[in-house]
C-alpha cells in the first residue's frame, strides 16, 4: 500500500505492507532513525512523535494510518539557529544519560507543555508516566521539562 | 580556570538530543540479512525434531538453521566462554550458541532463520515447528537444592560449585558462642530483568575478499568481546573489529558474550553477506541473562551493647541453566562486604551455587554487592530491635574506625579498604532528611491512628569497585585482569586525542575524560577529543563495569598525561638551552623559571615533535604517550542512604515520597555527572524493592517477560532526591577518586525495606520480602495482627 505524509517539513512517500508500523516505516524506510524502540507492548514511549499536533506513540500506530498526516520527529525539532528550548533545558539539567529514551522523552515533554505550559512538578511527572527512563531516575527530567516551562524547580 | 569539578554540561548531549547519534538498529548496511531466532519455549526437554521445511518456503527466507546442521557448519571451534570459574572444580556444561539435542532454559536457541526483512524473519520463526520430549524443569533454587530432578539431564546433582571464605573459622565459632545477642535472617534476592532501555543487537559485517570481519554490537565490553569472539570461533583476533556505537544504557546486561554474536559474526563470515539481529524487549527475558537469583542467611552475634562480635552468611545462587561470563563470580563480588562498614572482628561466607533451568544469571548493577549490603543492612535493623537499639545508634556504635576518618584499614573478609569516614556521612543524611522530624510526624500519625504509616529507613553501605587490581583477579580465579589503558597524543594542529579502552554507554566519559585533561596539559575541553569503542580505535581495554571507568581508566589517562609533558618538558628546554628540571609548566605554557619571556605553549611543542626539526638527540618525533594502568587495591565509596515511604494499611500500597542520599566517592570530576549516577542507581535499588521481579512459575516459564508486567518504575513511581557529598580521597589512584555508577544502587534496596518495616513496626513486623508489593505488605499486616483484616 502506498503512503503519503509529512515529516518535518518535508513530504515522503513509501510502499508499505497493512501491517507495517509507522515506527518501521520512519527508521527503516525513511532513514529517520532518531526516534527509537524500546519495548514491546506500548510500555515506553522511546517512539514517542508528533502527529497531527498530538504526541503519538509510533509503534502503536500503522504507517497506513498516518496517510497524509503531518509528523515531527525529534530531527524536527532543532533549528538553523540551535537546539529547540526543550533539548536545551535537558542539556543544562543533565536529563539524560545513555540518550536512547531522550528522543521520545523530549517529543511527550514539548508536548505536555504545548498543552500545560505551566505544570507542577507533579503534573510533569505524571504527563511523562508513559515514557521510560532507566539511566536518570527522572529527577533531572523533571528540572529540565520545569526549567523549560519556565516554572522554578 | 579548572574544568575538573565543575558542573561541565556534557559534550555527548547535542547528539543524542537531535537523534544524529547511531544506535545499533540505526545502522543500515547494504545486503544485510535479518537473524531470528526460534527459541525454546520449554525449559528442560530434549529437541525430537525440528522440521524447518515451512519456514524454509516463507518470502524473503534465505535459510533457516537448526542447531544439529550449525554444529555440523563447524562455525564456532569451542563453547561459549565462562571467564570465572571461581573453583578448580566448578561444573561448566559447554553451552552452545544452539542447543542440539537437550535444552536447559525457556528461550534457549534452537533454530535461526536469515531473510531479507526484519519481518520476514520473524514471520518465519513461526513458520518452524519444533517436537520436543519434555524433561522434568528445575525452576528454583529450592528445587535445585532438593535435586529431584538435574537441570542437565547428564548430571547427578545440580550444585555448580561450593565457595568459602572463612578467614579464621574458631574465632568465628567463638564469637557466636559467646555472644549476648544472636540474629539470624533469611532473604531472597529475587530475580531481575536488567531493562536497559536500548535492547540488545548486534550487526556483522564481513570482507569475503578481505578475510576481516566487523561486528557492531550494542555490548558494553568490545575489547572482551574481541578476544572471546577468536577464542571460540577460531576467526583470527587481528582480522576482527568490533565496534560499540552509541549504546542504549548496559548496567552489567551488555556485559557478556552472547549466542547470537557467535551466530551473527560466523554465518556472516560463512555466506558472505552482513548478519544482523535486534532483540525485543518481550525476548530479552531469554535473551539477556538476568540479575540477582540469591536466596540469603545471614547471623549476626553481638555483646550485650549491640558491639558486633561475629558475621556469618550462606549463599544459595541460582546461576540458571549455564555459566555465562562471570555469573558464578557474582555473589563472590559481595563476599567480602557482608561486614558492611562496620567493625566485626569475625566473619564468615559460603556461597552454593546451583543449576536451574532458567535464563541464566549473570552481572546486574552492582554484581554481588548490593545483595551485601542489603542483607548487613537489614540484619542491622533486625538487631537494633533484638538489643533495643535506636537503628541510628546501633550503626554508630559499630562504625569502622569509631566513625572516624581511616585509611587504608584491613576488614574481617581480608580486604583493605583505601578510606572511609563514616560519622559525618551519617549526620549529614540525618541533618538534610530532617531525621528528627521524620520521627515526629511518624509518631504523631500513628497517635492520631492514622491508616497511612510513615517508615524511615536508614542504609550506611559500603562498595568495592574499580574493579580490579589483576593479581587479586589471579587469587580468585577469574580469566582475566584488571587494568586500563590510556594513550594520549597531541596533534601538530594542538587539539588532543585521548584513546581510552573504556567503554560509555550513558556516563559521558567524553565529557570527564575532557576535564581531567584539561587541566592536566592546560587545554581546553573543547579541544580534546575522546575515542574510544571501536577496537580499531582503541586496540587495548577492558571495558566498562564495576564502576571502573574513572577510577582506572581516568586514571590512566591522567598518567599518560603527566609522560606527555614530561616529555614536551625535554622539548622545550631544548629550545631555550635550558635544563628540563628549569622548565615551569602553568596553564599549558612552559617557561624558563625565571624568565617568563622564554616560554612556548604546549601546542607549539606538539608542532615541533610533528616536524622534528630540532628535538634533542635520543627523543623520539610526536608527542604521544600510553599508560596501562594496573590498580593497586580496589576503591571503597560508602554513604548513607534515608528512605521516607508511606504504607496504605488498608490497601498495602507503598508509596516512596523521599530519599536523601549522601554518597562519598572521592574527589569527583564532574559534580553533575556524580548527582545523575546516583540518581539512577537509587530507582534501580528501589525498583528491586518495591516493584521489579522476574515471575516463573513451576514450569519455568517467566510469565511477566514484557513491560506490561515487569514494573521498571516510571516518573510517577519516584520523587526528587536529595542529594549531598562527603569528599574522603581514595588512596588507591593518584586521583583519590572512587567510583559512584553503582553506589545508588547498593544504598537504596536497604533503605527502602527498612523503611517499610519501619513502617510496620508497630506489628512487630520485622521482615518482608522483595518486592514489597501491595499484596505482599496486605498479607504481613493481616497475619501481623492475627489474621483479621
Amino acid at each position: 500500500m502506498e503512503v503519503e505524509l509529512t515529516i518535518n517539513g518535508r513530504v515522503y512517500s513509501g510502499e508499505v505492507e497493512p501491517r507495517t508500523l509507522l515506527v518501521h516505516f520512519i527508521r527503516d524506510q525513511l532513514g529517520l532513525t532518531g526516534t527509537n524502540i524500546g519495548c514491546d507492548t506500548s510500555s515506553c514511549g522511546a517512539c514517542t512523535i508528533h502527529v497531527d499536533g498530538e504526541s503519538v506513540k509510533s509503534c502503536t500506530m500503522l504507517a497506513v494510518q498516518a496517510r497524509g498526516a503531518d509528523i515531527t520527529t525529534i530531527e524536527g525539532l532543532a533549528g538553523d539557529d540551535g537546539l529547540h528550548p526543550m533539548q536545551q533545558a535537558f542539556m543544562e539539567s543533565h536529563g539524560l544519560q545513555c540518550g536512547y529514551c531522550t528522543p521520545g522523552m523530549v517529543m511527550a515533554a514539548t508536548s505536555l507543555l504545548s498543552e500545560n505550559p505551566n505544570p507542577t512538578e507533579s503534573e510533569v511527572r505524571e504527563g511523562l508516566e508513559g515514557n521510560l527512563c532507566r539511566c536518570t531516575g527522572y529527577h533531572n527530567i523533571v528540572k529540565a521539562v520545569m526549567a523549560a516551562s519556565g516554572g522554578a524547580s | 580556570m579548572t574544568a575538573v569539578g565543575t558542573r561541565m554540561l556534557r559534550k555527548e548531549d547535542p547528539k543524542l538530543l537531535t537523534g544524529e547519534a547511531k544506535f545499533i538498529d540505526d545502522i543500515q548496511v547494504p545486503g544485510q540479512l535479518w537473524m531470528a531466532m526460534v527459541r525454546s519455549t520449554m525449559a528442560h526437554a530434549r529437541i525430537a525434531g525440528v522440521d524447518t521445511a515451512e519456514a524454509e518456503s516463507f518470502p524473503g527466507v534465505h535459510a533457516v538453521y537448526t542447531g544439529a546442521q550449525l554444529q555440523d557448519m563447524d562455525l564456532w571451534i569451542d563453547a561459549l566462554p565462562c571467564a570465572w570459574p571461581v573453583t578448580d572444580d566448578m561444573v561448566n556444561p559447554p553451552h552452545f550458541p544452539a542447543a542440539v539435542t537437550e535444552v536447559h532454559h525457556v528461550g534457549e536457541i534452537i533454530a535461526v532463520v536469515l531473510a531479507e526483512s526484519r519481518y520476514q524473519a520473524a514471520d518465519a520463526v513461526e513458520g518452524v515447528v519444533v517436537d520436543y520430549e519434555p524433561l522434568e524443569a528445575v525452576a528454583s533454587i529450592d528445587a535445585a537444592i532438593a535435586g529431584e530432578a538435574t537441570a542437565h539431564s547428564e548430571h547427578d546433582s545440580n550444585k555448580a560449585y561450593h565457595w568459602p571464605l572463612i578467614p579464621d573459622p574458631d574465632a568465628l565459632e567463638a564469637a557466636f558462642a559467646d555472644a549476648a545477642h544472636t540474629i539470624a535472617a533469611e532473604f531472597v534476592q529475587q530475580r531481575l530483568i536488567p531493562t536497559p532501555m536500548e535492547p540488545r543487537g548486534v550487526l556483522a559485517v564481513p570482507s569475503p575478499h578481505g578475510g576481516d570481519i566487523t561486528l557492531y554490537s550494542s555490548t558494553q565490553v568490545p575489547h572482551i568481546l574481541k578476544v572471546m569472539l577468536a577464542a571460540t570461533t577460531g576467526l583470527a583476533e587481528s582480522k576482527i573489529r568490533i565496534i560499540a556505537p552509541a549504546v542504549g544504557g548496559g548496567f552489567g546486561a551488555k556485559l557478556n558474550i552472547n549466542p547470537d554474536e557467535i551466530l551473527a559474526a560466523t554465518l556472516a563470515n560463512r555466506l558472505g553477506r552482513p548478519v544482523r539481529w535486534t532483540e525485543s524487549r518481550s525476548e530479552a527475558a531469554f535473551s539477556t541473562h538476568q540479575g540477582r537469583g540469591q536466596q540469603q542467611r545471614i547471623e549476626l552475634a553481638a555483646d550485650a551493647d549491640g558491639k558486633l562480635l561475629g558475621c556469618r552468611v550462606h549463599i544459595d545462587a541460582d546461576m540458571g541453566a549455564y555459566m555465562m561470563l562471570i555469573g558464578p563470580g557474582v555473589p563472590l563480588l559481595g563476599s567480602f562486604l557482608y561486614t558492611g562498614v562496620y567493625d566485626v572482628p569475625a566473619f564468615g561466607f559460603t556461597c552454593d551455587g546451583y543449576f536451574t533451568n532458567l535464563t541464566p544469571t549473570d552481572a546486574y548493577r552492582g554484581a554481588g554487592r548490593p545483595e551485601a549490603s542489603y542483607a548487613i543492612e537489614r540484619a542491622m535493623d533486625i538487631l537494633a530491635g533484638e538489643v533495643g537499639l535506636d537503628p541510628v545508634e546501633i550503626r554508630r556504635r559499630n562504625y569502622l574506625a569509631g566513625g572516624e576518618e581511616f585509611q587504608d584499614l584491613t576488614v574481617a573478609s581480608t580486604l583493605v579498604f583505601d578510606s572511609g569516614h563514616y560519622g559525618p556521612s551519617l549526620d549529614l543524611a540525618l541533618e538534610m532528611s530532617d531525621y528528627e522530624g521524620l520521627r515526629a510526624e511518624q509518631q504523631r500519625r500513628r497517635d492520631a491512628g492514622e491508616s497511612i504509616q510513615l517508615g524511615i529507613g536508614l542504609c550506611t553501605y559500603v562498595e568495592m569497585c574499580g574493579l580490579a587490581p589483576s593479581r587479586v583477579l589471579a587469587g580468585l580465579n577469574y580469566a582475566a585482569g584488571g587494568w586500563e589503558h590510556a594513550t594520549v597524543r597531541l596533534l601538530p594542529t594542538g587539539k588532543v586525542e585521548v584513546v581510552s579502552g573504556a567503554t560509555p554507554h550513558g556516563q559521558g566519559h567524553e565529557t570527564s575524560w575532557s576535564q581531567i585533561v584539561a587541566d592536566k596539559l592546560g587545554v581546553d575541553p573543547a579541544d580534546v577529543t575522546v575515542l574510544h569503542s571501536d577496537t580499531a580505535m582503541s586496540p587495548l581495554g577492558l571495558d566498562t563495569y564495576g564502576s571502573r571507568s574513572l577510577s582506572v581508566g581516568g586514571v590512566a589517562i591522567a598518567m599518560a598525561c603527566d609522560k606527555v609533558i614530561d616529555k614536551a618538558r625535554q622539548i622545550a628546554a631544548h629550545q631555550f638551552e635550558a635544563s628540563p628540571e628549569d622548565m615551569e609548566f602553568t596553564a599549558g605554557t612552559f617557561a624558563v623559571a625565571g624568565s617568563p619571556d622564554k616560554s612556548v605553549t604546549i601546542q607549539e611543542v606538539a608542532f615541533g615533535a610533528f616536524t622534528a626539526h630540532d628535538l634533542p638527540d635520543g627523543l623520539e618525533p610526536n608527542l604521544q604517550e600510553q599508560v596501562s594502568f594496573d590498580p593497586p587495591n580496589f576503591a571503597f565509596p560508602f554513604g548513607t542512604h534515608v528512605a521516607v515511604v508511606e504504607v496504605d494499611e488498608t490497601t498495602g500500597n507503598v508509596e516512596l515520597v523521599g530519599y536523601t542520599a549522601i554518597d562519598d566517592c572521592g574527589n569527583q570530576i564532574n559534580p553533575l555527572i556524580v548527582e545523575g549516577q546516583v540518581h539512577g542507581g537509587i530507582v534501580q535499588g528501589a525498583a528491586q524493592a518495591l516493584w521489579e521481579v522476574a515471575n516463573y512459575d513451576d514450569d519455568g516459564n517467566c510469565t511477566n517477560p514484557s513491560l506490561l508486567d515487569y514494573l521498571v518504575p516510571s516518573a510517577m513511581e519516584v520523587p526528587n532526591f536529595k542529594t549531598g557529598f562527603t569528599t574522603t580521597p581514595s588512596t588507591s589512584n593518584p586521583l583519590g577518586v572512587k567510583g559512584v555508577g553503582e553506589a545508588g544502587t547498593i544504598g537504596s534496596a536497604a533503605a527502602v525495606i527498612n523503611a517499610v518495616c519501619d513502617a510496620l513496626s508497630g506489628y512487630g513486623v520485622r521482615d518482608i520480602q522483595m518486592p514489597a508489593t501491595p499484596q505482599r505488605v496486605w498479607r504481613t499486616i493481616r497475619d501481623a495482627k492475627g489474621g483479621a483484616a
